[in-house]
């Protein structure tokens, strides 16, 4: 089987994998970083997302063959202490109902905000448009969106 | 139900309490019946033990606790409120609160706290009087070391203070307070005095979600563990004839290609009709591999061919029987008040509508799994169920095992709904490490889990109203559901007693899809079916929509009737206060807005919906929602839960239907099944009732009558009636007035 050198969350890791293994699963699996989600598989919800190179990205639908060399962070890199700005504005609002979704909306919040830091309300509801929620904390997630964005600036 | 249900139990048998060998107070309780007599205190949190008791607390030295509890969590909020109660009673700093959800390694599960809507409700005052208890022990402690009466000590966040103004610290007093007996009478606070209830608290698991730590059933793991995956019927009304493994056990990391069923078809045998034995007709082909991945590529990779074994049913099979159902007169009466017959006969004018739904899957955004090992001195099962007892008693059944062999540990769940009451996904585990004797978790994938559901199923309501000098003398309800959906209490919802000809009937037809709960059951549709004719009644009849529901309450209120579910005042409460905070009837222009009130799971609701039409399509901006659930413990969860279910209601009623052909399921992911996005979604208005009446849940009750609020709404901006769910699927463009 191929071996793959991954850059995840500022550490390299060598993996073996089949080339067309999804980054999911290679991350939950094998390197046990089991806070990005699997839930669609085929690139509908979010729960997966990761960032690669500083975008968001669905990683059911990356192959790891495609993720050499990037520079991939995941849930449990996007900070030190949980105390990104995103994060903080989780715990504020206090999002999460079951929290199966949240790290994808955090992912996805996250990657938008550093590119937008001062969306509008419309701007918001499209980039997140991508994450499903079936507890529906959309409201507290648009919400903690615009607290971090405060925190941002 | 009325609202104060009541516990009387003796506090010296509930609870038990011991000094733990590395210092600090322990206490065991047992919410609902009293402790066995020879029920033994662990001294080391090693061996708590759940068997006894439903939970425990630890009072340490310095003060903190730690409360211990094996209640799972699947997004309701109750692993943090209901510690809430304790710590209120206890009078402790939240703070210095910790919450454990404790790993389940007992014999039986008779304890178990399920999640749900009902255990805030039921919770409120054990779970209280063990706070109160605990912290009057600690009095009494401290009473003792000074020599004083235990009424001249008042204690307050965890300090103890005498009438001389001396002070000692709970954690100083554990120890002596550990040997005390065990108070017959203690106190409760009056709500005035709440510190804690009623404060905005975060959910106790924040941390762990937003760093992404596992806690899900599909994050557990263990050493040598392999992963599974299925490949069950495609179709409902099938069973495997053959299967060929050959392309499949090509696959690196496939390990090994089985067949199950039959001993949970053995188990279920001769219950045909209910879920389990039809999830169970079928033997399931499984691959077993070294990941996830390769478990779901081989499982892919199978060939298998399928034979018939009973009918393969269409979505227009069903709708042909339910109509047939609701025009025939092969019904069972539910209720009957007066004579209907006569007020129909009788009426100047009829309203007859006739309502419909389709089967609804539950899609949890964490598909079904569970892990199991099979050893010979154990069966060990861990994942996300909301039956534990349940699937504890079945998998000993259907393995051969003495119950005392077999042990449920329970993960936070990624969303309930209904769906992991049915511990299907626990018995595969259980048959598949029973033969391959490795520790392996069987993973759904999403297409697995959408088409091999528990699904909502589809049902058709027929209301009528007889209407005579301008006022309604007769309400008739008919019911057509696959497989059977109403109970015992819905026929005593309003409208019962406000209408005096009242008659439910329900009747269904047997299918071989299987069904059960589903988010707000029996209520989910029900309520959009009947606050839509209400609506249409008040037009009919030519009076305000919110004074006809008005009146109809009074009367109720005149007519005394202990069975009715419902309170008529605090119905009429939520109605009045949504009127004001919606502003309903005076707003602006090309904003429609529509009305629903209702009562179901102990929580009285009204909610307005706010329209307005954009390119011809009808968009939700703005729910406004009145709630009466008693005192609200904790606004910040209560205020989540309100919101999560006004939008998901929304989203199941504008899109949410899964059809058949052929006894497959038409959608099987996100791509044909519709969820709703944030782009959908409407700014939740939340508004509580004031009251000091025992808290009821809100993990259901606001879903029910949104889907009318919108459908009223929709009516005044498009003069369109929507009586047939999903809306968006019914629309039509050329009414579209807006
Ligand atoms: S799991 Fe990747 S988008 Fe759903
Ligand atoms: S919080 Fe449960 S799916 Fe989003």
């Amino acid at each position: 089987m191929p071996t793959f050198n991954l850059k995840i969350n500022n550490q390299t890791h060598t993996v073996e994998a089949d080339m067309d293994t999804p980054l999911l699963w290679v991350l939950r699996d094998q390197l046990e970083l089991v806070g990005t989600k699997y839930s669609c598989g085929i690139g509908q919800c979010g729960a997966c997302n990761i960032h690669v190179d500083g975008n968001v990205m669905r990683s059911c639908l990356l192959q790891v063959s495609q993720a050499e060399g990037m520079k991939i962070t995941t849930i449990e890199g996007l900070s030190e202490n949980g105390d990104h700005p995103v994060q903080e504005a989780w715990k504020d609002i206090d999002v999460p109902q079951c929290g199966y979704c949240q790290a994808g909306q955090i992912m996805t919040a996250a990657a938008f905000l550093e590119k937008n830091p001062n969306p509008t309300g419309e701007e918001i509801r499209n980039a997140m448009n991508g994450n499903i929620c079936r507890c529906a904390s959309y409201n507290s997630i648009e919400e903690a969106i615009k607290v971090a964005a405060e925190k941002l600036s | 139900m009325s609202t104060s249900d009541k516990f009387t139990f003796s506090r010296r048998s509930f609870l038990k309490t011991s000094a733990l060998a590395s210092g600090g107070m322990l206490i065991g309780f047992n919410l609902f019946n009293a402790c066995k007599e020879e029920a033994k205190m662990p001294i080391d949190l090693s061996q708590l033990n759940y068997n006894d008791f439903n939970a425990f607390i630890k009072i340490s030295p310095e003060g903190k606790v730690t409360i211990f509890a094996p209640n799972p969590e699947i997004g309701q909020g109750v692993k943090t409120s209901m510690p809430m109660l304790i710590a209120e009673e206890l009078d402790v700093l939240w703070e210095d609160v910790y919450v454990v959800q404790a790993g389940l390694d007992t014999e039986n599960y008779k304890n178990q706290i399920a999640g749900g809507s009902q255990s805030l409700r039921q919770n409120w005052e054990p779970l209280r009087q063990t706070g109160a208890t605990a912290k009057q022990m600690l009095v009494n402690a401290a009473a003792a070391r000074w020599d004083v009466e235990a009424s001249t000590c008042t204690a307050k966040q965890g300090v103890i203070t005498n009438a001389n103004g001396e002070t000692l610290g709970y954690g100083d007093v554990v120890l002596e307070a550990a040997q005390l007996e065990v108070p017959e009478e203690v106190t409760l606070k009056e709500p005035q005095n709440f510190t804690i209830i009623g404060q905005e608290t975060a959910n106790v698991d924040i941390d762990k979600i937003i760093t992404g730590k596992p806690l899900f059933g599909l994050d557990y793991k263990e050493e040598g563990m392999v992963y599974a995956s299925v490949l069950r019927p495609p179709a409902f009304g099938q069973v495997l004839d053959t299967y060929d493994a050959t392309a499949a056990l090509t696959i690196p990391g496939v390990i090994d290609v089985i067949t199950i069923g039959e001993k949970t078809r053995k188990y279920f045998e001769g219950e045909r009709t209910s879920w389990t034995a039809k999830l169970s007709q079928s033997d399931k082909v499984v691959v077993i591999a070294k990941s996830t991945w390769d478990a779901i590529k081989g499982k892919n990779a199978l060939k298998a061919t399928w034979k018939q074994d009973s009918e393969v049913e269409n979505s227009e099979l069903h709708d042909e029987k339910l109509m047939g159902i609701l025009d025939g007169n092969k019904f069972r009466t539910r209720r009957k008040d007066g004579d209907i017959k006569k007020a129909f006969a009788e009426a100047d004018k009829i309203l007859d509508r006739t309502y419909e739904s389709p089967f609804l899957p539950h899609n949890t955004m964490e598909p079904m799994n569970f892990f199991a090992s099979v050893t010979p001195e154990k069966v060990r099962l861990v994942g996300p169920v909301q039956t534990p007892e349940e699937a504890a008693k079945v998998v000993s059944g259907l393995l051969g095992r003495d119950l005392e062999d077999i042990s449920v540990e329970l993960t936070r769940m990624g969303g309930g709904f209904g769906r992991r009451l049915y511990g299907d996904f626990v018995y595969e585990v259980a048959e598949i490490a029973d033969v391959i004797k490795k520790p392996v978790k069987m993973v759904s994938s999403r297409e697995d889990d959408m088409s091999t559901g528990v699904y909502r199923p589809a049902i058709k309501y027929r209301i009528a109203a007889s209407i005579k000098d301008g006022k309604v003398t007769g309400y008739h309800l008919k019911e057509a559901a696959i497989n059977g959906n109403m109970y015992g209490l819905i026929p005593n919802f309003f409208p019962a007693a406000a209408i005096e000809n009242y008659q439910v009937d329900t009747a269904n037809y047997k299918s071989n899809i299987t069904t059960g709960a589903w988010r707000a059951p029996y209520t989910n549709f029900l309520a959009s079916a009947e606050q839509s004719f209400f609506d249409e009644l008040a037009e009919e009849l030519g009076v305000d929509r919110v004074k006809l529901h008005m009146d109809l309450l009074e009367k109720a209120k005149s007519n005394p009737d202990p069975k009715i579910e419902y309170s008529p005042e605090r119905l009429q409460g939520v109605l009045k206060l949504v009127v004001e905070k919606s502003n309903y009837g005076n707003t602006i222009a090309e904003v429609y807005q529509g009305l629903a009130v209702y009562y179901c799971h102990n929580t009285h609701v009204a909610e307005v919906a706010d329209i307005v039409m954009t390119n011809g399509v009808p968009v939700v901006k703005k729910v406004t929602c009145a709630v009466d659930c008693g005192i609200v413990v904790n606004p910040l969860g209560a205020k989540n839960q309100i919101k999560g279910g006004v939008i998901d209601g929304i989203g199941h009623t504008m899109y949410g239907e899964l059809t058949f052909n052929n006894g497959e399921p038409q959608s099987n992911n996100f791509n044909s099944y519709q969820l709703i996005r944030m782009g959908q979604t409407p700014k939740v208005d939340v508004h509580f009732v004031k009251n000091d009446i025992a808290p009821t849940g809100l993990g259901e009750p606001t879903l029910p009558p949104v889907g009318a609020a919108v459908a009223n709404a929709i009516y005044k901006a498009t003069g369109q009636r929507l009586t047939k769910q999903p809306y968006m699927n019914n629309l039509q463009a050329e009414k579209v007035v807006g």
